[in-house]
């Protein structure tokens, strides 16, 4: 795909309003971690991921797996701007019915979903079992597995990051969303992270850094990342949770909040006028 | 005496975590770890007052179970508490060797029990925690009707109770109805309707709708004992087999699978001592999902009228038993 930084951020920027529409339709939802994702989705989505959206079970696609299944409202919201189903859709999030569960579940046949997940801790193992996979069928699909940096405290995460380097996992690239929040406050208050790259280097993976919320940046990272070597990778994508909405940006409690009505119109003025 | 009255509205996780920091007050040795749920199951209010017996332990369920069987082997008294499907499923096998194997006396909140979650979806919907929990052995599980009682139910399980026990609530408000004096003893079923025709068992969250029911059904002619199960495990035997021989039949009413709830529990008792035809009213083998509560209580037909009418159905096949 041949696609210009400007496109890009102009496809973030509606990702991110329709991330905001869809809350405010639902009343409730993950707003935070949601707007400060848009930037990595639509890097993926619109740049990195081998896909076609009009073949969503195409045997040759990249899979992305969503470990944080709180912030499914930017998942959503990128694949329905990729073309897998109507933007209108995104207006049902967590409704009665919905196809757009509060946390992605796949027996509803969301085009393009390819985990239910929720729980924590659990999609770096789901991704190292479909790497070895591929492996073992002499693939070279890669897996994208999308994590938060609160995350990164269940002990599974750590199992499943022993094994990717054991098995030198090489087509397996995790992106932490290092935003340095959770639900009770900043991470290293709650339990602390850091030193964060030697702990992903001290598991036998490549660790690469940037400003998870600079498109340019992310658009090197990802070059960086697909080039061949014998390790799994990590992005420590440092983002703002909430970026693009200054009220909000950094803001723990926006963590699992939805906007009021006014709020609504003030958030997307803003997204808009940027 | 009436042993309740609607007081207003109230989350029973509200009602857990005034528990906690009572005790709190009255015990020193009581201390709190945090799961980043904190405030979402009620401990914020103890993390403020106690801060120094409050550990912050992260979003790692398996080591927060272990590190309060730590500090239940030191003498402390340990509340560990997360969403219901993590304390009882993802520290799973830490609650079974840690704390039930070792019969350590730890406090674990499940919070966020049944489809009333609402739109957070399956994920967060614990329907199936009492299945397992209550098949441990030496541990108490409690599931309180209301804000007020589970209040109680908390005081008693870390001042009274020994051993682990096991407390199940929700997040939604719902009817705050027992009376202040009515007492809490665990392993004592509470009837709180008299009734002779047929007796509902109900847990939780469902007790207030199956007083509802029961006045729908009085206004059919049809007299039914409610009884309000708040431990399931030690089970009240007298009072279920009383039930079974005085109304000859039963139906039981829970927010959790019916495989293996509350009312399986209540059929092993009437199974072995005391056999009535019986109808259990839960979830049917299915994940929750998304949707607001009060739509998903009657999708998955769990309101007063669902059970004033699997009642009518079950008083006909207690007839055909009898001709
Ligand atoms: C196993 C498990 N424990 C707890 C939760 C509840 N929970 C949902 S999101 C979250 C915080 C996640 O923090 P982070 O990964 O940093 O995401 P962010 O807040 O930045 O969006 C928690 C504790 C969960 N979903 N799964």
């Amino acid at each position: 795909m041949n696609t210009s930084i400007e496109q890009l951020r102009l496809t973030a920027k509606s990702i991110r309003i329709w991330v905001v529409k869809s809350l405010a339709a639902a009343g409730s939802g993950h707003l935070g971690g949601s707007l400060g994702m848009a930037d990595v989705l639509t890097m993926l989505y619109f740049k990195v991921l081998r896909h076609d959206p009009k073949n969503p079970f195409w045997s040759c696609r990249d899979r992305f797996i969503l470990s944080i299944g709180h912030v499914a409202p930017v998942l959503y919201s990128t694949l329905a701007h990729a073309g897998y189903f109507p933007l209108e859709e995104l207006l049902t999030l967590r409704k009665l019915g919905s196809r757009l569960q509060g946390h992605p579940g796949k027996e509803y046949g969301l085009p393009g979903l390819e985990l239910s997940a929720g729980s924590l801790g659990q999609g770096l193992s789901v991704s190292v079992g479909l790497s070895l996979g591929f492996k073992l069928d002499k693939l070279d699909n890669k897996v994208y597995c999308l994590l938060g940096d609160g995350e990164l405290q269940e002990g599974s995460v750590w199992e499943a990051a022993m094994a990717a380097g054991h098995y030198h996992l090489d087509h397996l690239v995790a992106i932490v969303d290092r935003n340095g929040v959770q639900i009770d406050g900043p991470t290293e208050k709650v339990m602390r992270l850091e030193p964060l790259r030697q702990k992903w280097e001290a598991f036998g993976w490549e660790v690469t850094e940037c400003d998870g919320n600079n498109l340019e940046e992310l658009s090197l990272a990802f070059e960086k990342i697909g080039q061949e070597s014998s390790k799994p990778k990590v992005l420590i994508a440092r983002t703002i949770m909430g970026k693009g909405v200054s009220a909000i940006e950094g803001d723990y409690h926006w963590h699992g909040k939805a906007p009021s009505q006014a709020q609504t119109e003030e958030f997307i003025n803003e997204i808009l006028s940027k | 005496m009436n042993s309740f009255q609607l007081k207003g509205l109230k989350a029973t996780r509200a009602g857990f975590g005034e528990g906690v920091v009572e005790a709190g007050r009255r015990n020193n040795d009581v201390v709190v770890i945090g799961a980043d749920i904190t405030s979402s199951v009620g401990l914020d209010g103890f993390a403020r007052e106690f801060p120094d017996r409050f550990f912050s332990m992260g979003i790692a369920e398996q080591n927060g179970m272990g590190v309060a069987a730590g500090l239940a082997l030191e003498g402390k008294i340990p509340v560990f508490s997360t969403y219901a499907v993590f304390s009882a499923f993802r520290a799973a096998d830490q609650l079974r060797i840690s704390v039930c194997y070792n019969n350590l006396h730890v406090i674990i909140g499940g919070a966020h029990a049944g489809i009333s979650v609402g739109p957070d979806g399956a994920t967060h919907q614990a329907l199936e925690d009492l299945a397992y929990v209550r098949a441990l052995p030496n541990i108490t599980v409690l599931s309180p009707c209301d804000a007020s009682q589970a209040f109680k139910a908390t005081l008693s399980a870390l001042l009274e109770i020994a051993g682990p026990v096991y407390i199940r609530f929700g997040r939604e408000n719902v009817p705050d109805f027992t009376t202040y004096d009515l007492e809490f003893i665990p392993g004592k079923a509470q009837v709180f309707r008299p009734g002779k025709d047929v007796t509902i068992i109900a847990t939780g969250h469902l007790v207030w709708p199956s007083i509802e029911a029961s006045e729908l059904l009085a206004k059919q002619g049809i007299s039914a004992r409610v009884i309000n199960l708040h431990t399931i495990k030690p089970i009240d035997e007298e009072t279920i087999i009383r039930a079974a021989a005085e109304t000859g039949c039963i139906l039981t009413a829970e927010e959790h699978q019916i495989h293996g709830g509350m009312g399986s529990a209540v059929a092993e008792v009437i199974v072995r001592d005391h056999v009535v035809p019986m109808e259990m009213i839960g979830i049917n083998d299915t994940f929750g999902e998304s949707g607001q509560p009060d739509e998903l209580m009657k999708k998955f037909g769990l309101t007063a009228e669902n059970i004033a009418q699997k009642t009518t159905q079950l008083l006909k096949r207690k007839k055909i038993t009898n001709s």
